[in-house]
Formats: C-alpha cells, sequence, structure tokens
C-alpha cells in the first residue's frame, strides 16, 4: 500500500486501505510518543503552517505535538491575530499562505469545503482540521484507531453514535470511515438533530437512546452546540440531557465490554454524564493520546515522500 | 533480454560459522556478556542478532537481551522522493543507559542506514558505547563509519547487489552477489 | 421583401408547423411563410439543413444595469443573449437603484436602445426597493414600458401584499411574477436537503421551501383573478401544484430553468460555487418531474434566471458566494440535449424557448404568424460544440455547464428583420443600426 495522496480533506473519498494504512501507521508512531524523547527527525526542514480560523484548543494543540514530535517547523495563523478579521477573503489568505512556502497547511474553518478551497489553489498538502459541519477526518481517524486498539478489529462492530448528527463533522467523518470498513453504525438524537434521509448514508436511525445503545460494543456521545439550543432544534439541554444523555444506566444495555467515547469537550451532565465519563468504560483521554499519534501518521504519509511539484 | 547473475557468497554453513565467530569475537572484546545488549535493525539486521545471540547463549549460557531497530523515521532521503517509506517496528524491551549495544546489520555499505541507527539509538537512551556488528561489508563507505565485526568483506562494484536471505530456518541463509544484466550498470 | 430565408425547415409551435418552409420578410415583418417563395430581386438567406424559428425569447434575465455593471450590462447582457439565440430578454428588476419607479425603468428602455442587440423589456418591482412592504408605482411602471412586475430574488413573504400586487396589477395589464420561497423555512440554506447535503454538512433549503409559497400564491390567484406567473420551478411538487392550478383554468403559467432539467444537487458536491443557484439544483426525482412538466406543457417556459456574477465573488467558500448562474448562451443547446436524448419532442422544446414563454409575460413575438415582427432565430440542430465560458459574450464566467458537450446552436439571430448575430459574431451596436443580411 502506498498512500499517493497530496491532501487529506476527508474521510469520504478514502478507499477503505487508505484508513487501514493510516492506521497500522499510526501505530509506529504511538511507539514514538510513548519515548522518553519523543521526537524523531522524520519531518526536519519542512514548514508547516497551522491555519485555525475558528476557535479551537485541543485539535490545535494535538497537531501542534503532532508537528513537533516529527521535527518540522511550525507557524500559527490563527484568526484572532490575523487580518481575516478584517475581512480578508480566503482566497486572499490562501495566497499569503502560499507566499510562505509551507510543505503542509493544517486548516480549521467554520465554512464547509473550505479545506477543499485551499487545497485546490496550493501545490502544497491541505489537512482539514474540521471544515464547517462538513467533516473532521483526523478525529474520525483517531476515534477509528482506538477502537481498533481496543476491539482489535472494526469490522462486524456495531457502533452507536447519539448527538447531534445533522450538525456535526465528526459524525459526519465518523460514519463515512466506520462504514468503509465495515462497522454496523447507528445514529441516534431527536429527528431535529438527524440529517434528512440520514440512512441513505448507510447508517441505522433510532430516536430512543436505550433502543440506539443495544448491544452496541461502541457508544460514542457527541457535544451539544448550547448555541443551537431555542433554535427549533431542541428545547432545553435538561430534557436533552434526560431524554439522549449517556449515563451508566443507558450503557447497561450495550455489550458487556463496550468502550465510550466522546470527541471533546464534554458538556458534563448534558450529554454525557461524568460518572460514565471518568469510569471504566471510557476511552475518552485514551483518544485524546491517540489523536497526536494518529496526525503524526497522516503529517508523515502526506510529507515523508517525495515533495509535490509546487503549481503555481 | 537483462540477464542477472547471482552467484552464492557464503552458503547456509558460512553464514552460520561466521555469525558464531563474530559471537566469540563480541565476548572477547567485551569479556564476556556484562552489560551487553544486541539491537537489529529491521528487518534483516534483527534477525541476524537473534542468530548471534543464540551463538552467545550456546557458547556462555547466557541470554542476551535484544532488541530490533526501525529506523525509517531517521533516514536522510524522507521527503525527497517516492511515496513515504513504511514504519517498521522498533521494539527495544531494556534501558539502553550504560549498556555496551552491539548493532546488528545484514550488509554495510554506504553508511548511511547506520548513521540513522546512531541517531536513533541515542533518541532512545545513553549506551556506554555502540559497536556495529555486519554479515557482509561491502564497501563504497558514503560516511566515516567502520564495522567492529565483520563476517565477511566482498569489495563489490557499485551496480552489484548483496541480497542477504535470513529465513525462519537457519539452514535456508545465504548470502548472494547478484550482477547486473547486460542492460543494466556501466560498462 | 427585405429578404427571404428558403430551404430552411421552420418549426413554429403557434400555428402547429413542423415543416419545410421559405419565409419572406418585408419592412421588419414576417410576410409568409410558405413551401416555396420566389425571392424576385430580394437577397436569400440560404437556410438549408437549419431550423427556421421564431425568435427565442427568455423572460427571466438580470442584466445587472444599472448600478452593477461590472457583473454584467445591457451591452453585454444583449450581446450574450443573441449570441444565445435570443431576441428578446424581460431584465428582472432587482438593479441598484431598484426598477421601482418609472424613472429606473425608462433609463433601461434608453441604454437597450442605444446599445442593447434585442429586445428588452424591463420588469419591475412589486414592492418599493424590493423590501416586501409597500407597493411599488405599478401604474407608472406599466406606463414606462415594464411588461410584469416581482420581487424576484425577495420572495413576497407577505400573503397579504402578494394579495395586493395581484389584484393593483391586474388593473395595467401586468403579469406579477413570483418567486417562491419561505424564507423562513429556508432560512440559511445554501442547497437543496437531500442526501447530497447530508454529506456535505451545508445549511439546506427543503423542495417545501418553494412548493409552500407556489401553493399560497396559487390560492391568492385564485381569490383574485390576477395573472400570476411563477418563477424558476424547480420541484416535483411544484409541477404538481402548477398542473393542478392549470386543471383549476386558474389564469397562471410557469417558467423552469434548464438547470433544473438538466443538473442535480450532486453538482455541487464538490463545493462548486458555479453550481451554486436559488433555489438550489434538486434531486433527480425532481430533474424527471421537470422534463415530464416540459413534455406537457405543464411548465409554459424555459428561462434561464441569468444571474451574472464577477470571478473572485463567485470564488469564495460556497456559503458565502452569492447564488446566481448564467445561461443566455448555454440555454438553446441544453434545451435541445432533452431533444436529442429523446426525453422532449422538439415543437415542445421550441415552443417553451418562443411562444409560451411570450404568452406568459404577454409579449408580442414568438412565432412566425405573418404581420408579425421579423424576430427570428437560425438553428443548427446538430452542431456539436463544447460549453466554454472563456468563449461568452456575457461579462461572467459562472456557468455550471461548463465543459458539457452540446448539439445544436443559434448560428443567425434577426430582430425585426434586421440581423444582429450571425455565425459567432455580433453585426451591429444597436438595433437601429443593424444590417437586414450580414455583410
Amino acid at each position: 500500500m502506498e498512500f499517493q495522496r497530496k491532501d487529506l480533506v476527508a474521510i469520504e473519498p478514502l478507499a477503505p486501505e487508505e484508513i487501514v494504512h493510516i492506521l497500522d501507521t499510526a501505530e509506529g508512531f504511538l511507539e514514538v510518543s510513548r519515548r522518553e524523547v519523543k521526537k524523531v527527525p522524520a519531518l526536519r526542514g519542512k514548514t508547516v503552517v497551522n491555519g485555525f480560523f475558528e476557535p479551537s484548543t485541543r485539535t490545535r494543540l494535538s497537531f501542534e505535538i503532532a508537528e513537533k514530535r516529527l521535527s518540522a517547523d511550525t507557524v500559527n495563523f490563527s484568526a484572532s491575530t490575523s487580518s481575516v478579521k478584517k475581512g480578508e477573503t480566503l482566497l486572499d489568505t490562501v495566497r499569503n499562505i502560499e507566499a510562505m512556502v509551507p510543505d503542509a497547511v493544517v486548516i480549521r474553518h467554520g465554512a464547509a469545503g473550505a479545506a477543499e478551497f485551499v487545497a485546490r489553489r496550493l501545490g502544497c498538502s491541505v489537512i482539514n482540521a474540521g471544515d464547517g459541519r462538513h467533516e473532521h477526518p483526523t478525529q474520525a481517524l483517531l476515534d477509528l484507531f482506538t477502537i481498533r486498539r481496543r476491539k482489535g478489529r472494526i469490522e462486524g462492530l456495531t457502533v452507536t453514535i447519539v448527538g447531534d448528527i445533522a450538525n456535526s463533522r465528526v459524525a459526519r467523518s465518523n460514519i463515512h470511515a466506520l462504514t468503509k470498513l465495515g462497522a454496523r453504525v447507528r445514529v441516534c438524537g431527536p429527528p431535529t438533530m438527524l440529517p434528512p434521509q440520514v440512512e441513505r448514508m448507510g447508517v441505522e436511525a433510532y430516536t430512543r437512546v436505550a433502543e440506539a445503545v443495544a448491544g452496541a460494543d461502541v457508544v460514542m456521545a457527541l457535544r451539544i452546540q448550547k448555541e443551537r439550543l431555542g433554535r427549533a432544534v431542541f428545547p432545553s439541554d435538561r430534557e436533552y440531557a434526560r431524554v439522549f444523555g449517556l449515563n451508566s444506566r443507558v450503557l447497561e444495555g450495550a455489550a458487556a465490554d463496550a468502550i465510550v467515547m466522546h470527541p471533546g469537550p464534554m458538556n458534563r451532565g448534558v450529554e454525557i454524564t461524568s460518572e460514565l465519563a471518568d469510569g471504566p468504560r471510557s476511552v475518552i483521554l485514551e483518544q485524546v493520546e491517540h489523536g497526536v499519534a494518529v496526525r503524526m501518521a497522516v503529517l508523515y504519509l502526506l510529507l515523508g515522500g517525495g515533495r509535490s511539484e509546487w503549481t503555481s | 533480454m537483462a540477464e542477472t547473475y547471482r552467484r552464492v557468497l557464503l552458503n547456509a554453513d558460512a553464514v552460520r560459522r561466521s555469525l558464531a565467530r563474530m559471537a566469540l569475537e563480541i565476548l572477547e572484546r567485551n569479556r564476556g556478556t556484562q552489560g551487553l545488549a544486541l539491537v537489529g535493525i529491521v528487518r534483516r539486521g534483527d534477525r541476524l542478532a537473534r542468530r548471534i545471540a543464540d551463538h552467545i547463549r550456546k557458547a556462555e549460557g547466557v541470554e542476551v537481551p535484544v532488541g530490533r531497530l526501525d529506523i525509517t523515521l531517521y533516514r536522510d532521503d524522507l521527503g525527497r522522493k517516492g511515496a513515504p517509506p513504511p514504519l517498521g517496528p522498533t521494539d527495544i524491551p531494556f534501558s539502553l543507559d550504560d549498556r555496551m549495544v552491539v548493532l546488528v546489520d545484514d550488509v554495510l555499505y554506504t553508511g548511511r542506514t547506520v548513521r540513522a541507527a546512531l541517531d536513533a539509538l541515542v533518541d532512545l537512551g545513553r549506551p556506554r558505547a555502540i559497536q556495529l556488528a555486519v554479515l557482509v561489508d561491502r564497501g563504497h563507505r558514503e560516511l566515516p563509519i567502520q564495522p567492529d565485526y565483520v563476517g565477511h568483506a566482498e569489495p563489490t562494484r557499485p551496480e552489484e547487489e548483496i541480497e542477504v536471505r535470513v529465513g525462519d530456518d537457519p539452514s535456508d541463509d545465504a548470502v548472494f552477489l547478484v550482477e547486473p544484466g547486460w542492460d543494466e550498470g556501466e560498462v | 421583401m427585405d429578404f427571404v430565408i428558403r430551404g430552411g425547415h421552420v418549426i413554429d409551435p403557434a400555428s402547429g408547423l413542423d415543416a419545410p418552409r421559405d419565409v419572406a420578410v418585408a419592412e421588419g415583418k414576417i410576410l409568409a411563410v410558405e413551401p416555396s417563395i420566389d425571392p424576385g430581386s430580394a437577397p436569400v438567406v440560404d437556410a438549408s439543413g437549419l431550423w427556421v424559428l421564431p425568435g427565442l425569447i427568455d423572460i427571466h434575465v438580470h442584466l445587472r444595469e444599472p448600478g452593477q455593471e461590472y457583473k454584467e450590462d445591457v451591452v453585454s447582457g444583449t450581446r450574450a443573449a443573441a449570441a444565445g439565440g435570443f431576441t428578446a430578454v424581460a431584465a428582472m428588476p432587482n438593479t441598484r437603484p431598484v426598477n421601482d419607479n418609472a424613472e429606473v425603468t425608462r433609463y433601461i428602455l434608453e441604454k437597450a436602445h442605444r446599445g442593447g442587440v434585442c429586445r428588452v423589456y424591463p420588469v419591475g418591482a412589486i414592492s418599493k426597493g424590493l423590501r416586501g412592504e409597500d407597493l411599488a408605482e405599478i401604474g407608472e411602471l406599466a406606463e414606462a414600458g415594464c411588461v410584469a412586475v416581482t420581487d424576484d430574488g425577495h420572495p413576497v413573504s407577505s400573503s397579504l401584499l402578494m394579495r395586493r400586487a395581484l389584484e393593483y396589477a391586474s388593473a395595467f395589464g401586468v403579469v406579477v411574477v413570483s418567486h417562491c420561497e419561505d424564507l423562513d423555512l429556508a432560512r440559511g440554506g445554501a442547497m437543496n436537503e437531500g442526501l447530497a447535503s447530508a454529506y456535505l454538512g451545508l445549511p439546506a433549503i427543503p423542495a417545501e421551501a418553494e412548493e409552500i409559497q407556489v401553493a399560497r400564491d396559487l390560492l391568492l390567484a385564485r381569490r383574485t383573478g390576477g395573472r400570476l406567473h411563477l418563477a424558476h420551478l424547480s420541484t416535483r411538487g411544484s409541477m404538481k401544484l402548477l398542473r393542478y392550478a392549470k386543471r383549476m383554468g386558474l389564469p397562471v403559467t410557469g417558467e423552469t430553468a434548464p438547470h433544473y432539467f438538466t443538473l442535480t444537487e450532486d453538482a455541487v458536491r464538490s463545493f462548486d460555487t458555479h453550481a451554486k443557484m436559488n433555489p438550489p439544483l434538486r434531486e433527480i426525482a425532481d430533474v424527471e418531474a421537470v422534463q415530464k412538466a416540459l413534455r406537457r406543457g405543464v411548465v409554459d417556459a424555459v428561462a434561464t434566471d441569468h444571474a451574472p456574477h464577477a470571478p473572485d465573488e463567485k470564488e469564495v467558500e460556497f456559503e458565502a458566494a452569492p447564488n446566481g448562474v448564467i445561461g443566455l448562451e448555454t440555454s438553446l443547446g441544453v434545451t435541445l440535449r432533452l431533444v436529442h436524448h429523446g426525453l422532449l419532442d422538439r415543437v415542445r422544446a421550441v415552443a417553451a424557448l418562443t411562444w409560451g414563454p411570450a404568452r406568459a409575460l404577454g409579449l408580442p413575438g414568438g412565432t412566425l404568424a405573418p404581420g408579425g415582427p421579423a424576430d427570428i432565430t437560425l438553428v443548427d440542430p446538430e452542431a456539436r460544440w463544447t460549453v466554454d465560458p472563456a468563449a461568452f459574450f456575457s461579462k461572467a464566467r459562472n456557468c455550471p455547464f461548463a465543459g458539457m458537450d452540446l448539439r445544436g446552436r443559434a448560428v443567425g439571430t434577426i430582430v425585426g428583420g434586421r440581423t444582429v448575430y450571425w455565425n459567432g459574431r455580433i453585426l451591429a451596436e444597436n438595433l437601429e443600426t443593424a444590417e437586414r443580411l450580414p455583410t
């Protein structure tokens, strides 16, 4: 298996073998991350621009750590410190980044399609760190990596995702990745949070959390965006917690060895109880550790080969 | 049509004798097994390290710790050509600190792999000293690196290749010299 | 006689004609359409192998003048129209300033008189400033030359205002053109709500956002008896509602656009802003329903909703991109695609580009009946070409059909007996300076 892509913009276009190859590569980087000296010289001399046009703490930190562990030079370009706030268009921003001649750009942006927009216009590699409600591919990869390490496989597992599916890039990327690798995916939430025709994405839709969780090997809670509260999507976080929140009682119906995941940051007491988040089923902190290994693998696979030709 | 000539440099017996001699030399130079560890470079060096450890056990009755090292992330040609090379396993289940580490590889050629391995080793710990054991030294060094233990020295031409076979069964071990066919290599 | 077009195949849906005919033109009018006409000393246009059609009419065009001439203006827009085979266009009122008063209407007509190479029929606003609050001076607009009123681009959200517009406009014989969209339901949407939006995570507009207002406006047309025309219909439900309304005998017409019977929501799967318009591209079931509605004559007209934008306005994030695509130079070819694919017979196709739109807005032309204006389009139905927006006469390039292989295109456009476009070239500065025939 050779990884020949210039960019990682979305999970949707990836072949199952490509996903597996990224996960396999991440195993080696997990070992590196556990060494005393966690740094390898693989990307020495490479410049990576982290363009975060939307607030993010953990994803940005995870990418930065991954880049530094690979010895890449990193430049951070965030909305609060850049000229973006002054009305500069994404195209102008792209041209400015291009002038820095980076080897890769990691981009987080509020607009769906922003990563693809940038990838098409830059000769260097582009990694999507979340574009609007579209995709968040490295999150899905780290989730799969965590599941595979815990369960030894993806194929044949039942994975339940609970929350605002329609507005979640994490859910979308996970649905693609999990179904490609043969997992059975259930999504659950109030109908206002399920995309219309969601079954056509190859998943089963549930509106009752107990049914969705029954027999599941993996249960993933999504963050509830409180800013959407009241906009006719859900009436209150109290009701959400009661009807759709994950707690240890709901998890009783899951497989005996079911694991509980959350992409973070959590609203404790809303989509997940603290008892569950901090309990023995929870792999939430492993997800964070694995995020670095997976992002190292993605950076290595995109930048460790021949330098892409500058087209512009 | 390109024809390729393959000549046996070492057969299974010769490989075994070479490795046994190298094991004895390692013991002699280091005055026994105290603090000794072997680290083989993935993918054939780690198998050879196992073979040497077996000879040491036969000679001394002592199990020397053996680790394996993947040097991919330390290669000096990353990001320069082709697809990124796949990662191999690095597994050194003991501390390198204050060890006498014998680095084992199949073929010593330009010295670039050993350079990468030295960098990787010092990132993993602080050995007291590092020695180098290779089954075949074929010359053409591009870096100032010399082996401490050599199974077989073979002057080669750059266009030739050394093919080392280290199988599951030592009776299949062999070293070949592969000459380029008519259409390949220099005139 | 000015000239005779000989040896062509005439398709004139209004008279049911689909046969080889010669066409004689005298004093800017159709003189005769006969199996064989002796030209005498008059010049002859050899139309062998060509279709001779009534001049095509596009009743939904944004010429952008006044105010946004960087996107398009009367000169470039009418040239694009003539090159696409159109002899007349209806110009939407969302200009800057809005065409909500006679002054702006006269300005547009003056620009068309000086630099337009096809007929331009201004359409006025329903409400002042397109704000959806107070009626515009529809009487004066009609007097100044507006053939219809619409708040296109901004649906009339107030049912009361829509009712009043239908009532009031009927006094002046102007049609009320409705852009049907329930803004509350469509709020923030950037594409159709369906499987593609589920994949892309873009805010989406359900088909019902259009259909709810189609239903409302049909009911108001029934209540008021006012002449209603439904703009850019895109959904299966809208087609069903229009069919139902026509069966009830309501005074209503409807149009669709080439992209709605050609492209599905999948065209935006790559976040291509050139496929972003409002209403958005729908699903295959809708595309097939629109084709069926054309076949049955339920939908009266193909209109392009030609909406030019500057390239850098479209080269932004999908959600930030303005709605709209251009269509004047592809409409005929894309419509004939249905004919070549056996999905639409050619008389229906020609009707939707000529007689249908003429009737919908009550315009002259749309037929080759003797005595009418000599607005004629010559079409090579077999000409194969590939859509290349860089070669357009329009200032804009936001075309969703770029790269599409088409069969059939206009080779000559004659307005009032004068040839404005011939074989890839615009021949005149305006309608008055145009020569009768290419020299």
